[in-house]
């Protein structure tokens, strides 16, 4: 078990390594930082000393290293737009796109995964159509057509709702909350449907899809000849065997959620990473770009070890092929 | 009579009309007695154990007749009271014993929770029992492999275990839908003993659905010969094997090869099965019977008298006559 753990963060260390060149690589390609830091009338020596002042007259690799080592302990440089250090930038935007995605992640767990069993189980009764139907609309409806939608109605037309920002927030040692206001959960409320919306809808159909496959199995037809009962068929056997292509998919719409709430963010003007990173973009803002890349891997890669151990937990035939 | 069915008929509505897959099927099966079905692919051998057990897919279902067990009627009950019976009074073995086992779960909590759904037994009263169910069916170190997982035993090991699963509520019968058919032959006649050795232990009797004439001839002590749907043959075994009174059941002994001498060329029966949509009138098998008469093409023989067996033929409506 340990083994296995420490094997799959060798082989995540190359992922890394790739998006790590990448990142770096932004520096070197994508406008001149020099340039950008100078004032209009500096001279040539003031452009010189800069350029030895950031290290960048060494050859590639050795900035490269100078890069990973200094992003290993989390320092990634100062921020051009703001000239401030990138990772409090991102120490103070993170728990406001961490509580956004854990709360839509929770909902599309919470709602999607039953919606699934029970369209799964009775699928020819209307409820599980009508699910169905609306379910095509949460998956093809776009992000930000939804989340202006929801403004339309529950912030401009009835006004229950803020439209934007967070809300009041609690400080707790670095962590600014905004679940222990009441402001702020009001806030949370219109983002983390619209960011849900449409895992929840593709969780449903995947829940319900593996559902009628497993029902159909000669397993399950052998748990009813043995006179089980249909809660203990259903939800003992059935789900349990539909878990390891949901848990696969749940991992990567987390990871998905928390990297690409972006959208969200900006159209709720959250406080959060994907707000801040699209803010860089517009301001070629590469030090906060780069370790927003680098972020977003490590949480790719830690999701896809955590999905790998829930599948050991789960399916017995994978323990015993190791 | 254990079981008694009585002119049962199964339908599935299709598109393009309803076909009737099972029509007219009678026969009862004694306590502790061992009925063979034999018949080919589509002839209705599984579809009546599936009628009996009550787990006909959808869209299939009973359009007429009655299943009785114990002279109760069991094919109209609602879910909740079937279910009681399934595996409690009529336990079922499946064809593939590799995919009739829940992967993820251990065969041991798989007996236990056969066992507490049906009897009440606390959870180290039925630990206790499963491991003695896995003694009787063979597995070798029980109390040991009770907490492995099916992926860890062979074919034939897992047939076990699926036989212990049917037994281990103690039904009074059980429906066996090809048990062998996906062994290899050296397993094939080990599971056969064995499920015949606690039939008899137990008093179960034994619905055996294959199309297997050897493990029939090994096991059954009556044999019902399907065709298109039909029973069209039904009788003790050895009159069954030796003297087939349906022209069916004759051509079917006569193509399996013998073992004592050489022969050129194996008797076959000309043609192929009808397809449900397109059973011909009268006898079903009138349009390959070598014997066939102009009675047969217009009007459909019941089960009638016929030498030691019972056949569904007109040849033995006529004082006198033997196919």
């Amino acid at each position: 078990m340990v083994a296995f753990v420490i094997s799959r963060l060798l082989q995540a260390l190359p992922v890394l390594l790739v998006v790590a060149l990448i990142s770096f690589a932004l520096f070197t390609f994508v406008g001149d930082p020099v340039a950008a830091m100078l004032s209009q009338d500096a001279s040539a020596a003031d452009r010189e000393n800069l350029v030895r002042l950031l290290g960048l007259d060494q050859p590639w690799y050795v900035q490269f290293w100078k890069f990973i080592s200094n992003a290993v302990q989390g320092e990634f440089g100062l921020s051009y737009r703001l000239s401030r250090p990138v990772s409090s930038l991102i120490a103070e935007r993170a728990p406001a796109t961490l509580e956004l995605a854990f709360c839509a992640a929770a909902m599309t767990l919470c709602i999607g995964v039953p919606l699934g069993i029970f369209t799964g189980i009775y699928k020819d009764s209307w409820i599980s159509r009508l699910l169905l139907t609306v379910s095509l609309v949460g998956v093809s409806l776009p992000i930000f057509v939804l989340g202006m939608l929801l403004i339309l109605v529950f912030a401009v037309q009835l006004g229950w709702l803020p439209s934007f920002g967070r809300g009041e927030t609690v400080q707790i040692g670095w962590w600014s909350s905004g679940l222990l206001t009441a402001s702020g959960l009001k806030a949370l409320i219109l983002p983390a449907i619209t960011l849900a919306v449409f895992q929840l809808t593709l969780i449903t159909r995947l829940v319900r899809a593996e559902m009628l496959e497993v029902l159909r199995t000669d397993y399950i037809k052998f748990a009813r000849a043995r006179g089980l009962s249909n809660r203990s068929i259903n939800f003992g056997h059935a789900l349990k065997n539909t878990l390891v292509p949901v848990i696969t998919i749940a991992g990567l719409q987390l990871g998905g959620i928390i990297a690409f709430a972006i959208v969200t963010e900006t159209v709720f003007q959250w406080p959060g990473m994907g707000f801040l990173f699209i803010q860089s973009v517009g301001a070629a803002d590469i030090p906060v770009m780069a370790a927003y890349l680098l972020l977003i891997s490590l949480v790719f890669v830690v999701i896809n070890l955590a999905v790998d151990l829930l599948y050991y937990a789960v399916d017995p035939r994978l323990r015993a092929q190791r | 009579m254990l079981l008694e069915v009585k002119d049962l008929r199964v339908e599935f509505p299709t598109r393009r009309g309803v076909l009737t897959a099972l029509n007219g099927v009678s026969f009862s099966i004694a306590p502790g007695e061992v009925l063979g079905v034999v018949g080919e692919s589509g002839a209705g051998k599984s579809m009546t154990g599936a009628a009996i057990i009550g787990l006909l897919e959808p869209p299939g279902r009973i359009a007429g007749g009655e299943i009785l067990l114990e002279g109760r009627r069991i094919d109209n009950l609602p879910l909740a009271e079937m279910r009681k019976i399934r595996g409690k009074r009529i336990g079922a073995i499946f064809q593939d014993p590799l995919t009739t086992l829940n992967p993820l779960y251990t065969i041991g909590r798989q007996l236990v929770e056969t066992m507490q759904a049906h009897l009440p037994l606390s959870d180290a009263e039925a630990r206790q029992r499963a491991i003695g169910w896995l003694e009787q069916v063979g597995i070798p170190a029980a109390a040991q492999r009770i907490d492995a997982y099916p992926h860890q035993f062979s074919g034939g090991m897992r047939q076990r275990v699926v036989i212990a699963l049917a037994l281990c509520a103690e039904p009074q019968l059980i429906v066996a839908d090809e048990p062998t058919t996906a062994l290899d032959v050296s397993i094939q006649a080990q599971i056969i003993a064995l499920l015949k050795r606690l039939a008899r232990e137990q008093r179960t009797a034994i619905m055996l659905v294959t199309h297997d004439m050897g493990v029939i001839a090994e096991t059954a002590d009556r044999v019902a010969v399907m065709y298109a749907g039909r029973i069209i043959e039904i009788g003790p075994v050895r009159q069954v094997v030796r003297h087939a009174q349906h022209p069916y059941t004759a051509g079917l002994m006569a193509s399996i090869p013998p073992l004592d001498r050489k022969v050129e060329r194996l008797a076959q029966i000309d043609g192929s099965m009808p397809r449900l949509n397109a059973i011909p009138p009268g006898c079903p098998f009138s349009p390959r019977c070598p014997h066939v008469f102009e009675r047969c093409r217009v009007s459909r023989p019941e089960l009638m008298p016929a030498g030691a067996t019972d056949a569904a033929c007109w040849l033995h409506d006529q004082p006198g006559a033997s196919a």
